[in-house]
């Protein structure tokens, strides 16, 4: 077993081949599984036997020289908000508990053709709204490098496992860096495709112009190819960029030399002074592979979180809408229709979704419509504003993922704004629609890993992906 | 404009909401086929549901279709885009509807009513239809008192196109011309069925009175309008009633108020006051509409002759007028090909239009009989070969059979018209052989004609014009 691959590229690669099975890649992570999940609970559902099921059919195509996908045999976690046709998908959140989706998300359909395997959906904070996963109705995730831990959130389950070695790969949906803070937080590459990059079709909607879907991997290659798999045109997504998915693995050594990377100088404070030292190891680790620094301004994005909370809440207060007992999910009781709604709505939504909820709904009402949402809108094209001129001067911008490393549980979650500032770096790429990434970089306080983010312009995947080839091959040498 | 005056001078101000389904082959939003009739919730599919991260993709053929209404309403047609209208319904599956708000496809048109009366439309915008409730126990049928309600999924996500009229239209006549009139387009342009009372043409009356030119009176919203009579019973109903508490020193409350057809009245269904809060926003899942220059005019290039020129054309060569009910039924009927077509074969262009308006009120479209055959017919009644009471029979004979030879069917009948001479010298013998029933007829007892008529046809079997007969019968009595 020890000889057993380990990356999504060596796994696939083995498996097409015929060098090891997926059913013996599979047995491993779900050893690992057994092994660790009871303390780490990264997840809501394990699929086991249809996981097996799968692995089985893959090895008698690789047996019978049938072609098999690029992810033949990788075991994968799906965030709990992403559709599977049979399978339980929940949300983390009471009012969807049981619930069995009649369909597939696209991104389910493009991994599964592409031979992923299943192993089970993952916590997250309720309904992706968090920043801890402590906000899932089913308990929290662990933070697997550190129990006392919150992995971040919310797609803190999929980033635990891929860190507990529960699966190669997992996919995470990030409205405002709910991929890349768990990633920071948890050691491991997320990615945050440029919007409609990836198809939504079958992602439960939280803030419908901010989500997106992107991956959890061990490696910046790794995340590189699952984004191939997952990205490209859907004709289910009237947001999705009409245009094929871009070949990202080549940009991966192509190294830095020339490219401009830029400094934010006024980057919001109040980040720790070890995170803030990694930015600087980041920023000497590519002027030393011959990347030229650049300083840049983005004096809007002092405002992104607050209107950020706004315009998600917003969104999410009408996405939210349609649990009201009528169709699927929990029904509470009651003798009219208004009050089934309302019991409904009380009992199965938790706190943080029902703050959120009322947030969103005074936001957009008759009255306050201009001074909150309609202002925030603004403040959101001045952000993207800011960007655009940033991007005439650089290719890429890093900065801190998260303010902190991973914190202890309670720490943050009654307390929604110092909860809300662990999103203040990530939330900007969301508000612009670009493109961001966290790839890890050596460690801060309590030897806890540190994520350095890129982002880049609206479709500038691959000076992304060069970027983060180039602080993964760094990130080696650092102490 | 004193004549359109109700009593003690007050004006009525109407202005019409009017609802219609797309004749497409699937929904708004989705690719669930859009048919009436069929078995409850068989057409439905996650868009239309409202489940968990479905997304809706926009119908091409119905932006066609609200196109050619919007361009046959003489609209300008513009770039636009969807927002969602939020409320709770049970059968509004999303809890929003996703409709156009302040930027709508078509704006600024109007419709001409007979006597060159221009009612302007304000617009004519997309959006989807909701599912139907039907509530069962209870007393009113609503769902407040109900024991339990059923919901028909079917229709939500329908494509509707919703025109807007300006309150130009004065009298409910003119309201009631403006719906037949809109209703003729509607087919015309293909765009709908328009069936009121299968609901595909849905009429709201908003109804106002005022003294003329005083500022807009309050008004009231009328729904459940379901033929062309209701809209002017409900109008005239809705008008009386304001007028009545106006003189009696009462105000008008603005509410929506529902017409019972049975009773003859409306009565209130909601008050303004707890009017919902909407809180449209833009809908994010859907990008904006903008139909391109050549998109609009390859419409504009292909638009069916409209029914006000399909009439002209009609009266100018069957002289019948424009607003005579024989036009204006065969043109909704979509006949008026038909005569033109009986026309172009030798047919008399008058009596084709009694005989296809009599013959073929089942058919909505082309009939199915020859148009020489009618053309024949017409011909032999109108040289006086036949009666008019044999070419009745033959017409029924040869619509019954899909078509035939009138001159070979009258021959077998033995069906001729006696010549006049033959017919007059009948009159003479009848006078002479019945001198009381002449003297009664004489003396003015118009109902001795029966028996003078009736003679003349025992005596020519049946072969003389009963038209002709009596003009014979008149000379004689007035020589």
């Amino acid at each position: 077993m020890a000889s057993l691959p380990t990356t999504a590229a060596d796994i696939a690669a083995a498996v097409s081949s015929g060098t090891v099975t997926a059913s013996e890649v599979l047995e491993k992570h779900l050893a690992a599984i057994a092994a660790r999940e009871t303390d780490v609970h990264a997840f809501n559902l394990i699929t086991a036997d249809a996981a097996r099921q799968h692995a089985a059919r893959i090895d008698a195509d690789v047996a019978d020289g049938k072609p098999v996908g690029a992810l033949a045999g990788v075991p994968l976690a799906l965030k709990d908000n992403m559709c599977t046709r049979g399978i339980e998908t929940t949300c983390s959140s009471r009012i969807l508990e049981g619930w069995k989706p009649p369909y597939d998300a696209t991104v389910v359909q493009r991994l599964r053709d592409a031979g992923a395997i299943m192993v089970g959906k993952t916590n997250l904070d309720e309904f992706a709204m968090g920043s801890s996963t402590e906000n899932s109705a089913f308990g929290p995730t662990k933070n697997p490098l550190d129990l006392s831990r919150v992995p971040g959130g919310s797609s803190g389950g999929s980033a635990a496992a891929v860190a507990a070695g529960f699966s190669a790969v997992s996919l995470g949906s990030d409205t405002g860096g709910s991929i890349r803070q768990p990633a920071a937080l948890c050691g491991v590459v997320g990615v945050k495709p440029t919007y409609g990059l990836v198809s939504r079709y079958g992602l439960v909607a939280f803030a419908s112009s901010l989500d997106q879907i992107g991956p959890f991997a061990t490696t910046v290659h790794d995340a590189a190819l699952v984004t191939e798999v997952i990205a490209g045109h859907d004709l289910m997504d009237s947001t999705s960029i009409p245009q094929p998915a871009p070949n990202l693995r080549s940009a991966v050594g192509q190294g830095v030399a020339r490219m401009r990377i830029g400094r934010v100088t006024d980057l919001p404070g109040g980040a720790e002074p070890e995170v803030m030292k990694r930015l600087d190891d980041a920023f000497e680790a590519l002027a030393a592979a011959g990347a030229e620094i650049v300083d840049v301004t983005l004096p809007s994005i002092e405002y992104a979180l607050t209107a950020y909370y706004l315009i998600a809440p917003a969104e999410a207060s009408s996405n939210l809408a349609r649990y009201d007992g009528v169709r699927y999910g929990l029904r509470a009781p009651a003798s009219e229709v208004n009050a089934m709604y309302g019991a409904t709505r009380a009992a199965g939504f938790g706190d943080e979704v029902k703050r959120r909820i009322m947030l969103g709904t005074y936001a957009l009402s008759a009255g306050y419509f201009d001074a909150y949402y309609g202002k925030a809108l603004k403040v959101r094209r001045l952000i993207a504003d800011d960007f655009d001129r940033a991007y005439t001067q650089v290719d890429a911008i890093i900065t801190p993922t998260s303010p902190m490393v991973a914190f202890a549980f309670g720490d943050k979650v009654e307390d929604p704004m110092a909860m809300y500032l662990c999103d203040v770096y990530t939330i900007p790429s969301n508000l612009a629609g670009h493109p961001a990434m966290s790839v890890p970089f050596g460690t801060g306080a309590h030897k806890l890993p540190v994520g350095i983010q890129i982002m880049a312009p609206a479709l500038g995947e691959v000076p992304m992906f060069r970027v983060a080839g180039a602080l993964e091959s760094a990130a080696r040498g650092l102490k | 404009m004193s004549d359109m005056l109700l009593h003690n001078g007050w004006e009525l101000v109407v202005g019409l909401e009017v609802h219609v389904e797309l004749a497409t082959k699937t929904k708004l939003f989705s690719g669930s086929p859009n048919r009436f009739g069929d078995e409850p919730n068989t057409n439905i599919d996650p868009v239309t549901l409202g489940l968990p991260g479905a997304l809706p993709v926009l119908n091409q053929h119905a932006v066609e279709l609200a196109m050619r209404i919007g361009i046959a309403l003489n609209c300008t047609v513009q770039p636009s885009t969807f927002h969602r209208k939020n409320y709770f319904y049970p059968d509004m599956p999303k809890a929003y509807q996703i409709s156009q708000y302040d930027q709508p496809l078509n704006v600024d048109g109007f419709l001409m009513l007979p006597g060159e009366v221009r009612i302007g439309v304000e617009r004519a915008h997309l959006e989807e239809d909701t599912g139907k409730s039907t509530h069962i126990g209870g007393a009113t049928g609503r769902i407040h008192g109900s024991e339990y309600s059923l919901i028909d999924f079917n229709r939500a996500g329908v494509p509707l196109v919703e025109i807007v009229s300006r309150p130009d239209i004065r009298t409910s006549e003119q309201a009631r011309q403006y719906v037949t009139e809109l209703r003729a387009i509607l087919l015309a342009v293909g765009a709908s069925d328009a069936k009121m009372e299968e609901g595909s043409m849905r009429v709201d009356a908003n109804v106002s009175v005022r003294k003329p030119g005083d500022e807009l009176g309050t008004r009231c919203e009328i729904k459940n309008v379901n033929s062309v009579r209701a809209v002017g019973r409900a109008i005239d109903y809705e008008a009386r009633r304001q007028i009545d508490m106006l003189e009696n020193g009462d105000r008008v409350r603005q509410e929506t108020r529902h017409w019972d057809d049975g009773e003859g009245r409306t009565h209130t269904l909601r008050v303004k006051e707890d009017a919902d809060d909407y809180r449209y926003f833009l809908e994010p899942d859907l990008v904006p509409l903008a139909p391109s220059a050549e998109w609009v005019q390859s419409i504009k290039d292909n638009m069916p002759p409209l029914p006000a020129a399909r009439r002209a054309r009609l009266s100018a060569i069957t002289g019948a007028s424009q607003e005579s009910e024989a036009v204006i039924v065969i043109v909704e009927r979509g006949q008026d090909d038909y005569i033109h077509a009986v026309v172009a074969a030798g047919g008399d262009a008058s009596k084709a239009l009694v005989f296809v308006q009599q013959a073929f009120a089942d058919e909505t479209a082309q009939p199915r009989v020859p148009a020489k055959d009618i053309a024949t017919l017409t011909v032999m009644e109108r040289d006086g070969k036949i009666t008019s009471t044999q070419s009745k029979t033959l017409l029924a004979e040869i619509v019954a059979n899909g078509g035939g030879d009138a001159v070979a069917l009258a021959a077998a009948k033995g069906f001729e018209a006696l010549d006049n001479s033959a017919a007059e010298k009948m009159v003479d013998d009848v006078i002479a052989a019945q001198p009381e029933a002449w003297a009664k007829y004489c003396a003015g007892e118009e109902k001795a004609m029966g028996a003078l008529v009736g003679a003349i046809m025992k005596l020519s079997q049946g072969k003389a014009d009963g038209k002709v007969v009596t003009a014979i019968f008149n000379a004689r009595r007035n020589a």
